[in-house]
């Protein structure tokens, strides 16, 4: 009569329950890939074809001139932005639901419901301070504001699902800090906070987890 | 070894009551289809353990009407927590002292 084996196993059986039905675990590395890409290709949209007014920043003639001049510009941005914000979310809840398939797990519980309602928060007033920053002109801080709530909104995610998410988490936050210090960079900052971490976060979820 | 496993309190013996009280204790309250989806077991089996725990005073169980529809929320109870948190704890010891 073995017990010790059936108590260890009971051990596991118990330490299982406890993170299945607390953390939301079909989070898919893949989506974190796809939407890092499609960030860096709105972003090239908005460099290339928009001619986002970064060069008229380093010449350093004050954001007022910059954002008057470019005016007209901002609403193409804005299209921009929002089409690939749908799109990413888009492929996030493809990869994610097909991963909670994959496992056998259902997609909406209520850890989904919890890590929602943690990101929602801070991610929607921070979406709505960035509109009130918009029409009052302030342009330039639309980049730093965004990745600072973005952050914000996925450390307090990162309770209720994956702790990895926290560190991307932070990543974005201070970047978004340093984005605050060099202002006319916004765009480039947003390609690394939301393009590049997001692939690099991505990935090594994809690795360590997936494969 | 003997007097440990004398003190394993019985109401944890089965794997679905295990279940139930692991699930409880990480989440504030929890319904009765979320917890049987979790632990895979059917609707007279589980309700047949909640009701056995809740008689031990270790949960509670609360019925309510949610668009007409008969609602069950179950919660540990303080007693329950205590009682969960010893018998993990006597696990640990049988195992560590199988090991030595």
């Amino acid at each position: 009569m073995d017990t010790s084996e059936q108590h260890l196993e009971d051990l596991k059986e118990i330490r299982k329950m406890m993170e299945k039905s607390s953390r939301f675990l079909s989070l898919s590395g893949l989506s974190g890939i796809a939407a890092g890409l499609v960030a860096l290709a709105g972003a090239a949209i908005a460099f290339f074809v928009l001619g986002y007014p970064h060069r008229f920043f380093m010449s350093g003639e004050g954001y007022a001139g910059g954002v008057q001049m470019h005016a007209e510009t901002i609403p193409a941005l804005m299209l921009d932005g929002i089409v690939m914000l749908i799109a990413a979310l888009g492929l996030s809840f493809y990869f994610t639901r097909r991963r909670a398939r994959k496992n056998g797990l259902s997609l909406w519980d209520e850890t989904t419901r919890r890590m929602l309602l943690a990101i929602a928060f801070p991610l929607i007033s921070g979406g709505i301070l960035c509109l009130i920053m918009i029409f009052q002109g302030l342009i330039y801080i639309v980049a730093p504001l965004t990745l600072v709530f973005y952050g914000l909104a996925l450390i307090a995610a990162s309770q209720y699902t994956v702790n990895e998410l926290k560190i991307l988490g932070i990543s974005d936050t201070v970047l978004g800090l340093l984005a605050g210090v060099f202002p006319g960079y916004g765009l480039f900052f947003w390609a690394a906070g939301f393009g590049f971490f997001h692939i690099l976060y991505g990935y090594r979820m994809y690795r360590k987890y997936e494969r | 070894m003997k007097e440990i496993v004398l003190k394993l309190n019985k109401a944890f013996e089965n794997r679905i009551r295990l279940g139930i009280m692991s699930v409880l204790m990480v989440n504030e309250t929890l319904d009765f289809n979320s917890l049987k989806e979790l632990l895979g077991a059917t609707d007279g089996n589980l309700s047949s353990h909640l009701s056995a725990l809740e008689k031990e005073g270790l949960i509670s169980i609360s019925k309510q009407f949610v668009n007409r529809k008969p609602n069950t929320t179950c919660a540990v109870t303080a007693k329950g927590r205590q009682a969960f948190r010893e018998h993990l704890d006597l696990l640990e010891k049988l195992i560590k002292s199988k090991n030595k």
